[in-house]
């Protein structure tokens, strides 16, 4: 009975174990991407303020110029270790568009906290228009909604090949990426050494660019991953605690019964 | 059982007009339960623990969703970042689902192992096997309220379905949709459903409950209680051990939302639905896979009945057929315990509904664990083959040919003779 129950309990773990990786399997011909190290992996990982303040501005200066962050609001930048005063001076920065005011037309305004990080493109007709016809996508949730996550975005932004590989049939406007379904991508190369420029001393890589963006951007997907794990820890340490008085009650409510 | 006389005051007073106290204390307390059930005879509280979570859960998003196709993946998004706690009751609801399935897929096939289908629990075996159906419903529905890509696919794909009927089928699927594609009215039609099916599923948990009292619990040996000595009292007995494992189940759920809260769920669903872009798999959540594969499998005609039909006819046979089996198994002997020959066929088709699964997840043209020449088609294809001739072939048959080990007289015998052995 006892070999039943166990062996139930593994199939509940194969079960999870298999389905999940089988979901995650399915994909085209282009290589996965190569796991990397991240500092908020693991039952205690959790983010680097530096590195996402230096992916903030690897997208401020790079990505912003095509790719909107809609569900980021300055506000939201305190995640990343900025203080009130530096976000209001953020957000100052922008151009925000309001209105209606009383004389019926919309007017710009100077970024507040509460505003959220302007598209750089009005609509998606015009982001195609400007883009060759591919849309940019969003990029809050990019490192959820994607196989691979963080590596893949890391992969791709690093995946580039200058040259396609003999025989292959690029389209014009196109650039050849590793990691990208189907290999042809419509975004140029968006990094390059010293893209950006660092201020803490850290080595502006093409390489260090990709880590730090990719780094915000997970933050951005994840921004409760720190508060999610440190109360999971508390929430299992209680549990284990909890269940171990559980069976204790239970051997002892037991004795007497044979069973 | 005689009904317990109450001392206190407003008990009694409450008693004496509506018996509720009574009842409880009839079900909950002093209910006879064998007194050798194995820790498989935890699952079903389990499932009634979540369905409880989920209600709860689910009461809590509703307070914060919008559904509205230009609004409801931005209300999940607000959820998760504005929302107090937002991100934890969303990853509980989403993962309890899957855990839901988890639990009532072990009930069920504790239930099969160990014959608690077989007279006279035929009617507790349905009304169990419309809780899945009522589950299959409110999960589907449920995945496609975030608006992502999987969750407007998922919905296309599975309501097309219903165009396989002939004459009925597209006007039926017309009408699902309201309208003539998935579009709000889907989305707020699925919405209000999504919220009414855990109360029908809670009613027919009260049927099933109800159900089983009656018929009183089986037990790992599959011979009914005879004495009272083969029996203990609900409570303490069964609370308690139900509570432990309760406890270890909410380990492993909490190791899910706290750790992994995406690792059950598709990255597709991350991405806003957009209409004019279909992703390139399309796959079920984990939990609908080998139903998903036995409908895939189905990719020829039979008598002029066009293949989709007989997938669509083949799927919902799948899980029909359970309702049969009571009389499908011509065995006298419920447990499988004393089966040697029916306890491999059942683990075989353990196996088999894995394999399915397996198949549900990759594209057709794929090949079955890369084994060159094996296509998932074609595994897929064998695997519901068997898992249909499990039932209508397998069953019938062991049952008839199979010498079964002798029986315990009792309960109390069994647990005797396995207290020695040990």
């Amino acid at each position: 009975m006892r070999k039943f129950a166990l062996t139930a309990i593994a199939a509940a773990f194969a079960v999870t174990a298999f389905t999940g990786g089988a979901a995650k399997a399915a994909g085209g011909d282009q290589p996965a991407p190569a796991a990397q190290d991240w500092s908020w992996q693991g039952l205690f990982g959790t983010y680097d303020r530096a590195q996402l303040q230096r992916g903030f501005q690897v997208y401020k200066n790079v990505c912003a110029g095509c790719h909107s962050l809609r569900f980021i609001a300055f506000r939201n930048l305190e995640g990343i270790g900025f203080n009130e005063d530096q976000i209001k001076a953020i957000a100052a920065e922008y151009d925000i568009e309001d209105g209606p005011n009383d004389d019926g037309d919309m007017f710009d305004r100077p970024g507040i906290p509460a505003d959220y990080f302007p598209a750089p493109f009005p609509n998606e007709k015009a982001a195609a228009a400007s883009n060759g016809g591919a849309i940019p996508p969003d990029l809050s949730l990019m490192n959820k909604a994607r196989v691979g996550g963080p590596d893949y975005v890391f992969g791709l932004l690093t995946g580039y090949e200058e040259e396609a590989p003999e025989g292959f049939d690029l389209a014009d406007g196109k650039y050849y990426n590793h990691y990208f379904p189907g290999h042809q991508i419509s975004m140029a190369p968006p990094l390059y050494d010293e893209a950006v420029e660092y201020t803490d001393g850290t080595p502006m890589t093409l390489e260090q660019h990709a880590r730090d963006i990719t780094a915000f951007l997970n933050w951005t997907a994840q921004p409760e991953l720190e508060a999610r794990k440190a109360l999971g820890m508390k929430v299992i340490l209680f549990l284990l605690v909890l269940t171990a008085m559980m069976y204790a009650v239970k051997r002892k409510i037991w004795r007497d019964v044979e069973h | 059982m005689s009904a317990p006389q109450w001392n206190n005051k407003v008990v009694k007073w409450v008693d004496d007009r509506l018996p509720v106290i009574s009842m409880l204390h009839h079900s909950a307390y002093e209910y006879p339960t064998p007194k050798n059930l194995s820790y498989m005879w935890n699952f079903g509280s389990l499932a009634g623990f979540v369905l409880v979570t989920m209600i709860l859960s689910g009461i809590f998003l509703v307070m914060n969703y919008t559904p509205h196709t230009s609004m409801a993946f931005e209300s999940v998004e607000r959820i998760m970042r504005d929302v107090n706690y937002g991100w934890l009751i969303r990853y509980i609801h989403m993962n309890g689902a899957s855990m839901f399935f988890i639990v009532v897929f072990i009930h069920i096939f504790r239930g099969l192992y160990y014959g608690s289908y077989k007279a006279p629990r035929e009617m507790l075996w349905w009304i169990g096997i419309l809780i899945l159906l009522a589950m299959m419903a409110t999960a589907f529905m449920g995945y496609v309220l975030p608006w992502g890509q999987m969750s407007f696919w998922g919905a296309t794909v599975i309501t097309n379905l219903f165009s396989a009927f002939p004459i009925i089928g597209d006007p039926l699927v017309t009408w699902l949709w309201g309208g003539f594609s998935v579009d709000n009215p889907t989305l707020n039609r699925f919405f209000s459903l999504h919220y009414l099916m855990p109360f029908v599923i809670l009613g027919l948990v009260v049927l099933h409950v109800w159900a089983l009292h009656s018929v009183r619990s089986n037990n790992p040996t599959g011979v009914e209680i005879k004495t009272p000595q083969d029996s203990i009292p609900f409570h303490p007995y069964y609370t308690i051990k139900d509570l432990y494992g309760l406890g270890v189940f909410l380990i492993f759920f909490s190791a899910f939302v706290f750790f992994a809260p995406d690792y059950l769920g598709h990255p597709d669903n991350y991405i806003p639905a957009n209409p004019l872009v279909t992703p390139p798999h399309i796959v079920p959540e984990w939990y609908f896979l080998p139903f998903y594969a036995i409908l895939r499998s189905i990719d020829f005609t039979i008598f002029g009945i066009p293949a989709k039909l007989l997938g669509v006819l083949a799927m919902f046979a799948s899980i029909v057929i359970l309702f049969v089996i009571p009389w499908l198994d011509t065995s006298k002997v419920r447990s499988s315990k004393f089966r040697p020959v029916y306890k491999w066929f059942f683990w075989l088709f353990v196996i088999d509904t894995f394999i399915l699964g397996y198949c549900g997840a990759k594209a057709p043209d794929d090949y079955f664990l890369g084994i060159p020449g094996l296509k998932v088609i074609v595994m897929g294809q064998l695997s519901t083959l068997y898992y249909f001739a499990h039932f209508l072939v397998v069953m019938p048959l062991v049952g008839k040919l199979e010498r079964t080990k002798p029986l315990p007289a009792s309960i109390s015998e069994s647990v005797l003779k396995e207290g020695a052995n040990a």
